[in-house]
């Protein structure tokens, strides 16, 4: 596979999912099919994991409460990060676990649709885990910037209509 | 003639109003037009730049520099023209308002009255206006309809002429042509033979795509006659910051340093500081946007070159395509689209004579409003 046009379109694709392949072509030069055959191995390799649409559910009128949980563990012979992780990515409240560095071992993103859906959620089914040894639990309040994407308006297009 | 008319220099009556000016009085008041007329990045400033100056202007760093620029600054630019083939020093460089500043100071540093200048069209609006007000003779020479210059071309120009000077553009607006080292060591060699100065304006140097662009300066016996002109405007995004600057031989610096420091003084610190910003921390910004341009350009390309004949940019954001098979004039063309379709671009003959027949598309606008303005003039060309 060529790689650098593995990357281009993955680049393209990244920031618009929905663009054809006869469009990405366009853009590229590369032909259809070649694109076709790149994003199907792409795909087939777990390169690319899904295409999703980025909503705003604030303004769609969705009431949806985000927390960031900070997770200390404790570690053992018989369980290790990857065990912990897995135990707590499986719940389909959970968005995202990330193992990171610093003062606690995970971040997890926990959905809901009230705050005290979430936090009973924490409260039983992670604090629970034998291996968790606290929890601190962050509300998200609002949200300015997600996936890459402003949330807020931009500024506007100020040029001129016809310059040099 | 009337007083008023009187009151103002016969130089400055006799200069041509610029066509783009006449266009641009057209669409003023006009809603939902898409521009595909803008020469300039429809990118803002990079955050991190923007960030940069606002942390000087709180630090109160709001005075002159000297007339050279910030040293800082200059030692930057000397360090990352190496990048396009030149080895100098920070001394060789000014750093000017714009190169919009840069084209005046060079011509007025360089022009005895009378002494022709050679300007190969279609270019960039102001040189020759600039050219006439420095007291220059203004040789047109016109590059249709592969808008390339040849040793042959330059040649049979210069030798009726005696030229002082020839200012080139690559990649050029409004054409999007830019030039191999094989072709320019061609315009190379006809400035050396027939002792000119060579002004090469490399203000897209950043935005060049079939070629890795390298300075004319760089070339065999060009450091003592070439003067480059580049600026922060597009390949950063920092248009209306006007910051630019000079690389030039020591004694035409000189002189365009007297000119600079009387007309201008200094170049806006602010935009110095940015400037430097960009320099060390800007090439990613940059990298994406030169590839978001690359896209643009395919794109436009692809879908105009069904219905218009236009040739494939190497750099800069513009193409160039030839309207002359719709039987209408650049500038009707331009305004019928504009009344039609609501797309704006710039008639061809603003870049000069030669220039007639084709119109200048900017592809700096976003993929969507892009899409759409090329929708439209599929479709405005196929209803003719």
């Amino acid at each position: 596979m060529d790689n650098e046009k593995t990357l281009e379109i993955l680049r393209i694709l990244e920031d618009n999912a929905r663009l054809s392949s006869e469009e990405i072509s366009e853009m590229t030069g590369y032909t259809p099919k070649e694109i076709d055959e790149i994003v199907k191995k792409a795909e087939e390799r777990g390169i690319i994991l899904k295409y999703k649409t980025l909503v705003d559910w604030e303004k769609a009128g969705e009431e949806i409460v985000y927390a960031v949980i900070d997770v200390r563990v404790t570690l053992t012979r018989e369980k290790n990060y990857d065990d912990i992780a897995k135990r707590i990515a499986k719940f389909p409240e959970v968005h995202a676990v990330r193992l990171v560095s610093g003062d606690y071992d995970f971040q997890v993103v926990v959905k809901g649709k009230s705050l005290k859906e979430v936090a009973f959620f924490v409260a039983e089914k992670i604090s629970t885990i034998p291996e968790v040894l606290t929890t601190v639990t962050h509300f998200v309040l609002r949200s300015y910037k997600e996936e890459g994407v402003l949330l807020f308006k931009d500024e506007e297009d100020r040029r001129l209509a016809i310059v040099p | 003639m009337s007083r008023e008319q009187e009151r103002v220099s016969k130089r400055v009556q006799e200069l041509k109003p610029s066509g783009i000016r006449k266009f641009f009085e057209l669409i003023i008041g006009r809603d939902d037009v898409i521009s595909l007329g803008v020469g300039e990045p429809d990118f803002a400033v990079p955050w991190r730049i923007r960030e940069e100056i606002i942390y000087a202007l709180e630090k109160g760093i709001t005075s002159y520099t000297s007339n050279f620029g910030l040293k800082e600054l200059r030692e930057a630019i000397a360090e990352y023209y190496r990048k396009f083939g030149v080895e100098c020093s920070a001394e060789s460089v000014l750093i000017t308002t714009g190169v919009s500043e840069g084209v005046d100071i060079a011509l007025r540093a360089i022009l005895n009255e009378g002494e022709a200048v050679l300007v190969p069209e279609p270019c960039y609006v102001s040189y020759a206006p600039l050219s006439s007000l420095a007291g220059g003779e203004v040789v047109a020479i016109p590059t249709t309809p592969d808008f390339k210059l040849s040793y042959e071309l330059i040649d049979e120009y210069a030798k009726e002429t005696k030229p002082k000077a020839i200012v080139i553009n690559y990649p050029n607006n409004p054409t999007g042509v830019s030039y191999s080292k094989k072709e320019l060591e061609e315009i190379a060699d006809a400035a050396i033979e027939h002792d000119m100065i060579v002004i090469s304006d490399e203000i897209y140097a950043e935005l060049s795509y079939t070629f890795k662009h390298i300075s004319i300066a760089s070339l065999n016996g060009m450091e003592e006659r070439a003067i480059i002109l580049n600026g922060f405007s597009k390949a950063f995004a920092m248009t209306g910051l006007r910051i630019g600057y000079a690389i030039a031989p020591a004694d035409i610096l000189e002189g365009m340093l007297k000119i600079h420091q009387y007309c201008m003084l200094c170049a806006p610190v602010t935009a110095q500081i940015g400037a430097l910003e960009a320099l060390r921390n800007g090439e990613d910004e940059l990298e994406e946007m030169r590839a978001e341009y690359i896209r643009r350009r395919n794109f436009f390309v692809k879908r105009v070159g069904k219905v218009l004949d236009v040739k494939m940019p190497d750099g800069a954001f513009y193409a160039f395509p030839s309207i002359e098979s719709t039987g209408l004039s650049s500038e009707e063309f331009a305004e019928r689209l504009l009344f039609e379709k609501n797309v704006a671009v710039v008639p061809g003959n603003a870049f000069g004579e030669c220039g007639e027949g084709y119109i200048r598309c900017a592809y700096a606008v976003s993929m969507e409003k892009l899409r759409e303005a090329v929708d439209r003039i599929v479709e405005f060309v196929e209803e003719l």
